[in-house]
């Protein structure tokens, strides 16, 4: 129902608890902790200069300097009211559209793709509609 | 995904400018990696632990709702910079703010199933 990767499956809230995909949610947190603290040393995605300063033009200081924004994720925005919606917001829109799309980029751009599925391409191609409306259209509007 | 940088808001934001092949070489290689396993599954007709055959069922053929859902999904993905896998390994890396992401997220499903029956399938 949710793709051929069940990594959405845990955002089907309203179907029969599947407990497999909770084990798969609580590797890829143990996972996440492991790779953060143990296999990395302060890594720093090597982004092209060109977008570092579009984003520092936007007020994201941290571009080119962390993993993810720290003006979004760092601890401080839990006291953000801004920061705070956005979050909430790009969450809801991820929630809502893979279980109406049946699928989220696992489930649908990478397993239903290799297994030549036509719905999974459509879906793949609303995925990059929906990011270039946000990024090229939205995100000067916000920030 | 976290070393990958999958999991990076950064990255996301830097794919859909189409300023770096990072990404996209990922997805690929996953893809390749996929078609062919998938392919191999099918024709040895592998089994799973259980002795079971493995069966990917087709999916449904519509286009509204993949293309909608699809669409939402994917401002979702660009604002928060995470689908739902990286959500969880944000959490395990220790960004907190992640888990206002993922409490939206279930919220969105659960408007979903709200919604559903008066949306397009």
């Amino acid at each position: 129902m949710c793709g051929a990767d069940k990594t959405c499956d845990f955002f089907c809230f309203d179907w029969k608890a599947q407990r497999w995909n909770l084990l798969i949610m609580l590797g890829a947190v143990i996972g996440g902790f492991l790779a953060a603290n143990y296999l990395s040393v302060n890594q720093v995605p090597d982004l092209n200069p060109q977008t570092v300063r579009q984003l520092q033009a936007y007020g994201f200081e941290s571009a080119g300097q962390a993993y993810v924004p720290t003006e979004l994720f760092g601890n401080d925005a839990f006291s953000s009211p801004k920061t705070l919606v956005i979050l909430l917001t790009g969450g809801l829109l991820v929630g809502f559209g893979s279980r109406y799309a049946g699928g989220c980029t696992s489930g649908h751009s990478i397993s239903g793709i290799s297994n030549l599925q036509l719905p999974s391409l459509i879906a793949t191609v609303g995925f990059f509609i929906g990011g270039l409306i946000m990024v090229h259209l939205i995100f000067p509007l916000i920030f | 995904m976290y070393k990958s940088e999958a999991a990076s808001w950064f990255r996301i934001y830097e794919m859909f400018q189409f300023q770096s092949i990072h990404m996209y070489g990922l997805m690929g290689s996953a893809l390749m990696v996929g078609i062919a396993l998938i392919q191999f599954i099918k024709r040895k007709k592998v089994k799973d632990i259980n002795g079971n055959p493995i069966i990917i069922p087709d999916k449904d053929k519509s286009i509204a709702r993949y293309l909608i859902g699809g669409i939402l999904f994917g401002l979702g993905w660009a604002l928060a910079g995470a689908c739902p896998g990286p959500m969880f390994v944000l959490t395990g890396a220790g960004y907190f703010p992640i888990l206002v992401v993922i409490s939206g997220a279930v919220l969105g499903t659960w408007l979903y199933g709200l919604l559903k029956d008066k949306l397009p399938h």
